[in-house]
C-alpha cells in the first residue's frame, strides 16, 4: 500500500500545486518521484512529528493541501494534541497517512503497533477516519481526501496487501462499498482485513453459508444506512479490523446499534485484545494471536449464527 | 504613529485589560501587561496588514504563540479596526467569542491561530511562512512566545526545521518576563542563556528591552534580517509591566484586581475615565 500511496500521490501532486508532502524522516527513495516533479513541495521534517502536523495546520490554512506521512503511532498517539487543536479545532484540511497501521509492524514491537489510532482519532470533532481495503481503495480515498474540506486520517498497511477490487472503485467518503454479495450473514471489514473478511466469506460458502462482505473504508463518519440496512437483514453482523475492539469500526457500530430500537442482527466484532504483544512474532503470528484470521472468523460466525437459530 | 502616541496607546490598551479583567473576572493579568508594547508595535508599525481585507493573503501573519495573552491582543485588534470596539463589550459572557484564548480564524477577524496550548502557535506559524514559499509570497510571519513555553519541546522541534529550511521570513519573539505559571522560568527548566540556545538552533537572535519602544520598532522592522536564517527577538520584559504593584509579581498570573487597584492602576499608567 506505501507505494501505491507514494504512486497515486505523486500523481496528484503534479496535478494539484496545492499538494505538499511531508514526511516523518521515512520513506527513503519511496518519495524520490514526487520529488522529482515538486521538490519544493516535499518536506522531510525530521523525527519531529508534533511540529510536523503544526506545520501542515500553517499551511493549510494558506490554501495549501497537506499530506503527512509517517509510521501510525508516530502521525496518531506521538502528536495527537496538534491533530486535535491545529487541523481539527481549525477544520484545517490536513491528510494525515499513517503506514504500517495495526500489527503491519508486528516484529517491531508495540512501539510501532498501532490498535488504538482510529479510537482516539474518532473522537475528534471534524476529523474523518479512514481505513482502505487494499491499494485500489487506497488511490480512490486520496482523491476524495483531497476534495474534502477537514482533516482526514488514513490508516494504510505495508506492502504486498491483497487486491480486493478488480479496479479503483467509485469511492465516497462515509458510504461502505458490497464487495461480495450472500445472503445468510454480513462481515464488515475496515483496513487490510477486508481481504481476511473475504477469504471467511470463501470458508463460510464452503459451509453452505452465504456471506456478503462490506468494505467500511470510512470509519468516520459511520454508513449508518448501511448498518441500517445489514442489521436489518441478517442475524449475525461481524466487524473485523485490525485493531482494537476497543474504538474502531467494532466500538462505531456498538455505539451505533445500542441506540437503535431492537433489530434482527446481533453484532460479533473481531479486533485485537486489550494487550500489548510482550512476544515477538510477524504479523500473521500476532494475527493467529488475536484470532484475526480467516478460519477463526468463520469458525465464530458459524458458532454465533447456529446459537442465534437454536434461540 | 509616534513613539510617544504608540506608548499613549500602550498605556490605554493597558488600561482597558486591567478593568476587563476586573469586569469578566479574566486571570493572566500579568502576562498580558508584560506584551502590551510588544503588540502594540507590530499591530500599529511593523506587519503589513490591512484590517479592512483580513484575509489578504499576502498580509503578515502574526500569531499569539502565548495564547494566555488574548485579553491584551483581542483589545489591540478592536482598537487597530479588525472589529467595533463594542464587540469587546461581550468580553466573557456565555455564548459570546472572547474567551480567555483566541479562537479560530474563522470566528474572529485578525486571528491566525487558536492558540491556548502552548507550543502550537510558532510550529504553525513556520507552516505559514514556509506555504510564503511554495506560493511565492512575501508576506512575513510573527509569533510572539512565552518564556514559559519555550519549556515546550515543539518549539525547539520547529526552530530546527525552521533553521534547516533557512526560513528568514519567521521571527518569534519571546517574551522573557522571567515567569511561568508557578515560579521562575529559569528554575522550573534551565532557560538561560535563552538568546545563546536560539543561536545554537541556527537562529538570528537579537536581546532587547521589550518596553522599549524604538529599540522594538527597529528590531521588529528586520525581516528578513539578512541573514538568511530565522529571527529570534528575546524581548526582556516585566510581568506585570506598567502597574507598580503589579510588576514582577506572579500572584498576578492568577489574579483578579478588585475595584479600587483598577483605579489606583489606571492612575498610574496615566489614564483617565471609562475605557
Amino acid at each position: 500500500m506505501r507505494n501505491a500511496f507514494a504512486d497515486e500521490i505523486t500523481k496528484l501532486g503534479a496535478a494539484d500545486p496545492r499538494v505538499v508532502l511531508l514526511s516523518g524522516d521515512i520513506g527513503n527513495k519511496l518519495f524520490d518521484k514526487f520529488k522529482d516533479k515538486a521538490a519544493a513541495r516535499f518536506y522531510n521534517c525530521g523525527v519531529a512529528e508534533a511540529n510536523m502536523m503544526s506545520v501542515a495546520a500553517g499551511m493549510a490554512l494558506c490554501g495549501l493541501r497537506p499530506v503527512i506521512y509517517t509510521i501510525t503511532p508516530f502521525t496518531t498517539t506521538r502528536c495527537f494534541e496538534q491533530i486535535r487543536v491545529d487541523a481539527c479545532y481549525h477544520k484545517a484540511p490536513v491528510i494525515i497517512v499513517g503506514t504500517g497501521s495495526g500489527l503491519s509492524y508486528a516484529e517491531l514491537g508495540p512501539t510501532h503497533h498501532s490498535c488504538e489510532d482510529m479510537a482516539i482519532l474518532r473522537a475528534l470533532p471534524e476529523m474523518t477516519v479512514m481505513a482502505p481495503g487494499d491499494s485500489l481503495e487506497l488511490r480512490a480515498a486520496l482523491h476524495a481526501a483531497l476534495k474534502h474540506d477537514g482533516p482526514v486520517y488514513i490508516r494504510i498497511g505495508k506492502k504486498g496487501e491483497p487486491d480486493i477490487h478488480p479496479g479503483m472503485p467509485a469511492l465516497e467518503i462515509g458510504k461502505a462499498i458490497t464487495v461480495r454479495q450472500g445472503s445468510d450473514v454480513c462481515l464488515l471489514g475496515t483496513g487490510v482485513l477486508t481481504a481476511i473478511a473475504l477469504d471467511a466469506a470463501k470458508l463460510l460458502e464452503a459451509q453452505g453459508i452465504s456471506a456478503r462482505v462490506e468494505s467500511f473504508h470510512t470509519v468516520k463518519p459511520l454508513d449508518t444506512a448501511r448498518l441500517t440496512e445489514v442489521f436489518t437483514a441478517y442475524p449475525v453482523v461481524a466487524t473485523i479490523e485490525e485493531h482494537s475492539r476497543i474504538g474502531g469500526l467494532g466500538g462505531a457500530v456498538a455505539e451505533w446499534l445500542a441506540a437503535q430500537d431492537p433489530v434482527k442482527g446481533r453484532l460479533l466484532s473481531f479486533g485485537t485484545d486489550d494487550a500489548f504483544m510482550h512476544e515477538i512474532g510477524s504479523t500473521q503470528y500476532a494475527r493467529n494471536k488475536f484470532g484475526l484470521t480467516a478460519q477463526n472468523i468463520a469458525q465464530q460466525v458459524v458458532a454465533r449464527l447456529a446459537a442465534r437459530q437454536a434461540a | 504613529m509616534t513613539i510617544e502616541e504608540l506608548r499613549k496607546l500602550a498605556a490605554e490598551i493597558r488600561a482597558r485589560i486591567i478593568e476587563t479583567s476586573h469586569r469578566t473576572s479574566t486571570p493572566h493579568l500579568g502576562s498580558c501587561l508584560s506584551c502590551t508594547d510588544i503588540l502594540v508595535a507590530a499591530y500599529f508599525s511593523t506587519l503589513r496588514i490591512d484590517p479592512k481585507q483580513p484575509r489578504d493573503p499576502n498580509r503578515d501573519r502574526f500569531i499569539l504563540s502565548k495564547g494566555h495573552g488574548a485579553a491584551a491582543l483581542f483589545q489591540v485588534l478592536a482598537l487597530r479596526g479588525f472589529y467595533p470596539e463594542k464587540m469587546l463589550e461581550t468580553y466573557g459572557e456565555d455564548g459570546g467569542i472572547f474567551a480567555e484564548h483566541p479562537p479560530t480564524p474563522s470566528h474572529l477577524p485578525g486571528i491566525e491561530a487558536a492558540t491556548g496550548s502552548l507550543g502550537h502557535g510558532m510550529p504553525m506559524g513556520l507552516g505559514m511562512a514556509l506555504s510564503a514559499r511554495i506560493q511565492k509570497q512575501d508576506y512575513n510571519v510573527v509569533a510572539l512566545l512565552s518564556d514559559g513555553e519555550c519549556n515546550e519541546g515543539s518549539i525547539w522541534e520547529a526552530a530546527m526545521l525552521a533553521a534547516s529550511q533557512k526560513v528568514e521570513r519567521l521571527m518569534a519573539i519571546i517574551d522573557f518576563n522571567k515567569w511561568q505559571a508557578t515560579g521562575r522560568s529559569e528554575e522550573i527548566l534551565a532557560l538561560n542563556p535563552l538568546a545563546d540556545k536560539w543561536r545554537a538552533f541556527g537562529w538570528s537572535a537579537y536581546e532587547v528591552d521589550g518596553h522599549d519602544m524604538p529599540e522594538l520598532l527597529r528590531l521588529m522592522s528586520k525581516l528578513p534580517d539578512g541573514s538568511g536564517k530565522p529571527v529570534a527577538i528575546i524581548a526582556h520584559t516585566v510581568k506585570g509591566k506598567g502597574v507598580s504593584f503589579m510588576e514582577d509579581d506572579n500572584n498576578w498570573h492568577y489574579r483578579i484586581p478588585t475595584a479600587e487597584e483598577v483605579v489606583a492602576a489606571k492612575k498610574e499608567l496615566g489614564v483617565s475615565g471609562g475605557a
